[in-house]
């Protein structure tokens, strides 16, 4: 068993796991964190996507141990007040689900995503890598594929990025 | 998954030397291919070596003007990384059509050298599979084959090689520097990855005991002019059934200097030298682009799923060769 100390959502948590419990294991199962999902288990579906240190990734093949000291941000920390993080007003607003269980991978996902944007990250589908892109239809559906949404909400997603993204 | 025991170290030497005493160790780097095939009960190492927190992370101009870059960086922070960006545009297209936005942001370039093959008999364990059990068999032979290779197979192993990011490394002459308590060495990218002839199971001519600490890029001119192509089943998230590395310099409609590389195709990250050899110094028209890629598919081998991949090769190098010819390349 070994102790593991994490900042998580603001506050510092400290936790006995076995070295092959996953970071999504030790959320939902020792924290109660349940917010983040578990889809595929293996990296496929994005519906553990949590932010470490501001940037997204999948929990589910994260090892929590490996993750002592860092910063995490799950589905349940990303408002900063008690006001919803507009992703989450705008993807109520254009319906950007249906059953929900992609959500929160797809809002951490797209946080994550747009600070990426922010700093000028090129995508697969960047004309010119050498010029900052703008964040186009294409742009956004090639920067979210590692989140699978089985309802088909991709278009609501799209909208709901858009917008947060021009804000 | 089974059990194991945890190291996490901080410097090369402990790394190294926790490898050597560990004979059934791991190294742990961002854990996309590691930690998936431990839970699968395909790798089952008694401990993990987290070595994620070793000052392996920068990407650094070399005095030459080639690039030097750490084994720990990320997949995405290479891609983004204005050296790549501008002298191997290549590089860092081949890095962002590989998985997904998160698992670039854990996966590292030594782990991609290391990944191991999508081939479903592989990931099947009630399957057989000479490179997950030497010696049981190959069910992909007369299975279900359409992702499997068509160069450099044997009648042991037809798996495909599954990096992207690997594939640009081949055409770019880069080398690889390891280490191990025995001290260092350089190894070039092509001799890396080794054929499966009667010996699947040993993918790299990485020793047991070494650690992967970084990639030198060379500096390279015709870099400048390079993209990846990449065809696939979906537009994103998916691996390739056919991809092309190249870079083209063309003076007076001539070619000048070319490299190039297939994905999707090959054992092993495949350099296609014959096609290079025919294009160098031939006319840059989409005449010579087929016949040098024809060189290189003569000696592929088709199976019942996967035959369509010698003519889809052909056709994307033509492609892509034109794309740089006529538009230029993705920096």
């Amino acid at each position: 068993m070994a102790k593991v100390r994490m900042r998580i959502n603001g506050r510092v948590r400290t936790l006995g796991v076995e070295p092959q419990v996953s970071l999504l294991d030790a959320l939902r199962e020792r924290l109660d964190l349940t917010g983040t999902k578990k889809g595929c288990n293996q990296g496929a579906c994005g519906a553990c996507t949590v932010l470490v240190d501001g940037e997204r990734i999948c929990s589910c093949l994260a090892l929590a141990v490996q993750y002592e000291g860092r910063e995490i941000t799950t589905i349940e920390g990303v408002a900063e007040t008690d006001l919803a993080h507009p992703l989450q007003s705008a993807f109520i607003r254009h319906d950007g689900f249906q059953c929900g269980y992609c959500t929160s991978g797809q809002i951490c996902s797209a946080i994550g995503m747009l600070a990426e944007h922010a700093v000028g990250a090129p995508s697969a589908v960047t004309e010119h890598l050498g010029s900052v892109p703008e964040l186009t239809d294409d742009e956004i559906r090639e920067r979210m594929s590692g989140n699978l949404c089985r309802c088909g909400a991709y278009n609501g997603i799209v909208d709901a990025i858009k917008e947060v993204a021009k804000l | 998954m089974r059990p194991f025991t945890y190291l996490r170290v901080l410097d090369v030497a402990t790394a190294v030397d926790a490898i050597a005493t560990h004979p059934r160790a791991r190294f742990l780097g961002g854990g996309t291919n590691l930690v998936d095939l431990m839970r699968e009960n395909i790798e089952r190492p008694d401990m993990v070596v987290d070595i994620s927190r070793l000052p392996l992370i920068d990407v650094d101009e070399l005095p030459n003007g080639g690039v030097r870059i750490g084994a720990l960086v990320r997949n995405s922070h290479l891609a983004a990384h204005p050296l790549i960006r501008t002298r191997y545009p290549v590089l860092s297209q081949a890095l962002l059509t590989g998985a997904s936005g998160q698992l670039r942001n854990m996966a590292t370039v030594g782990g991609n050298l290391l990944q191991r093959t999508r081939c479903p008999y592989f990931y099947d364990t009630t399957a057989r599979c000479n490179k997950r059990e030497p010696g049981a068999g190959c069910d992909a032979l007369e299975g279900f084959n359409r992702s499997t290779a068509v160069l450099g197979t044997s009648d042991n192993c037809i798996a495909t090689h599954p990096s992207d990011m690997c594939v640009a490394l081949a055409a770019l002459d880069a080398l690889i520097e390891v280490q191990s308590v025995r001290g260092v060495r350089r190894i070039p990218f092509t001799e890396f990855h080794q054929l499966p002839r009667d010996t699947p199971q040993l993918e790299t001519q990485l020793a047991e005991d070494e650690l992967i600490t970084a990639v030198e890029l060379p500096p390279l001119p015709v870099a400048a002019n390079s993209r990846y192509r990449k065809v696939r089943d979906r537009a994103s998230y998916a691996f390739a059934l056919v991809s092309v590395a190249a870079a083209l310099d063309i003076d007076h409609d001539t070619v000048k200097d070319v490299r190039i590389a297939l994905g999707g195709v090959g054992v092993k990250p495949w350099r296609a030298y014959e096609t290079e050899r025919l294009l160098s110094g031939a006319p840059a028209n989409d005449e010579s682009f087929r016949r040098a890629a024809d060189a290189e598919l003569a000696q592929a081998v088709g199976r019942s799923g996967n035959h369509f991949k010698i003519e889809l090769a052909r056709r994307t190098v033509v492609a892509t060769l034109r794309q740089l010819r006529d538009t230029g390349g993705a920096a």
